[in-house]
């Protein structure tokens, strides 16, 4: 009866599977809600012609930035990127192919993806670079582009609490894309801080259902500051 | 004289209404959080999944699972609430958010705006400002007026790549309040001590100027 029990022992078992070429996608916003231990595996495994599908690409030392050094990525779905010196090397010499996509588009092209939606339409990016070759149609006497969805071979995911049964719980601002990513994954793979026993998370407050859960994997994170902004005790 | 930053951040504080759900871009935007009009409650929306963004926090309140758009640590007020970036942009893309600020590079009287991209240059991204501006009915964009060399930002027409098509109506910059209608710039209001002439000069699209402009008035 190990069925729903989606817990994985080790890194190499929570990644195994990935070969050169695969799409990943992956939750996070800067570094707030990275799933930091399963981009480290990835760069383990030296992996390379990888696609990401990811907001940002961390930066030179911590998260997807990681990926970088060794050229792993060779293409990245993003709408916010460059706060690492590598990235805009490889950026700017074209090893590194960067497609920009409006945040919000990006967020839906995910959900849109998990839900089996293969396309949508959305006024967001009319008249500008990101309309070029696609579809326009007006809907009400307004423009809409066509934008496609986004599946992975991989999803890579961070969740606060989980239980075996992959039902998940994200903690404040760490959620983002996770939710999303999380479904739009072949193989969605979930790391969290803690494994309550089943039954202990109450159904009515799960955020992700564990059907859409592969693997799960315990483990403990840095959790990276970007921007540590403090106003004065007192102020 | 040109408005501070500060100033163009309390110009704008003045546009809130009580009640109102408000996105404060990158810069100077942010700034308007520290001028909300006392007797009013305005709610702010962080894209990256929080609605109710409070002050920044103290050494001890510091939580890297708190942060907003800016990657900035912050705190959440009273009555706020979380979500994923779908559902943010949810908000943002069905038009609930009664008003956003964002910067610009550019502004162009059929209500264009450049904000992201200067070709050549290094390119970061649009984030979430094709969305904001796609998705918003009321916006006012917070600019300088001119380049540091004099040249004008309110243009017949915006000169980078695009982020949004004919959805800005309104434009605050260091020396002029102006609302673009029927594809003209009208001036609405002027920096104190700025004449009509030095707004002209500096404007590039046509510029409409319909009997006295009050200088703004700061409380």
């Amino acid at each position: 009866m190990s069925g729903f029990d989606k817990v994985v022992h080790s890194y190499e078992e929570a990644m195994s599977g990935l070969t050169d070429n695969m799409t990943i996608i992956a939750g996070g916003f800067g570094l707030c809600g990275i799933p930091e231990n399963l981009i480290s595996e990835i760069k383990r495994k030296r992996k390379s012609g990888l696609t990401l599908v990811s907001n940002n690409c961390g930066v030179d030392d911590f998260g997807l930035g990681l990926l970088l050094p060794d050229r792993q990525i060779k293409k990245i779905i993003a709408s916010y990127v460059g706060e690492n010196a590598e990235f805009e090397r490889q950026m700017m010499s074209g090893e590194l192919e960067v497609e920009l996509t409006p945040q919000g588009t990006l967020a839906e092209k995910m959900r849109a993806g998990g839900a089996g939606i293969p396309a949508f339409y959305t006024a967001t990016g009319v008249g500008t670079p990101v309309a070029e070759g696609k579809d326009e149609r007006q809907f009400n006497g307004r423009e809409y582009i066509l934008e496609e969805s986004i599946t992975g071979d991989f999803a890579i995911v961070k969740a606060w609490k989980a239980d075996r049964y992959g039902n998940l719980v994200f903690r404040k601002t760490a959620r983002n894309f996770n939710p999303m990513a999380a479904t739009a994954g072949k193989i969605t793979v979930v790391e969290v801080e803690e494994i309550v026993e089943p039954g202990q998370l109450d159904p009515d407050e799960i955020h992700t259902p564990g059907i859409y859960v592969n693997r799960l994997i315990q483990s403990s994170f840095e959790k990276r500051i970007e921007q540590r902004t403090i106003r004065a005790s007192g102020e | 004289m040109a408005l501070s930053r500060d100033q163009i951040a309390q110009r704008v504080a003045q546009e809130l209404q009580d009640g109102y759900y408000v996105n404060l871009g990158i810069g100077i935007p942010t700034l308007v959080a520290n001028f909300v009009p006392k007797g009013i409650e305005v709610m702010l929306q962080s894209e990256n999944g929080l609605l109710g963004m409070g002050a920044f926090p103290t050494e001890e309140t510091v939580d890297a699972d708190l942060i907003n758009a800016g990657k900035q640590t912050v705190t959440m007020a009273t009555g706020a609430s979380i979500f994923d970036s779908a559902e943010s942009f949810a908000m943002i893309r069905g038009g609930h958010v009664d008003l956003t600020v964002l910067g610009a590079f550019e502004v162009d009287v059929n209500g264009n705006i450049a904000s992201y991209m200067i070709p050549g240059k290094l390119i970061k991204g649009m984030g979430g400002a094709m969305d904001l501006v796609a998705g918003a009915d009321n916006i006012i964009v917070t600019m300088t007026h001119a380049s540091k060399h004099g040249e004008s930002k309110l243009l017949t027409n915006c000169t980078l790549p695009l982020t949004g098509k004919g959805c800005i109506k309104k434009v605050l910059t260091d020396l002029a309040f102006i609302e673009i209608k029927s594809g003209k710039f009208h001036l609405l209001e002027r920096a104190p001590g700025v004449s009509v002439e030095e707004i002209i000069k500096l404007t590039q699209g046509e510029l409409v100027i319909e009997g006295e402009i009050p200088e703004m008035e700061f409380g």
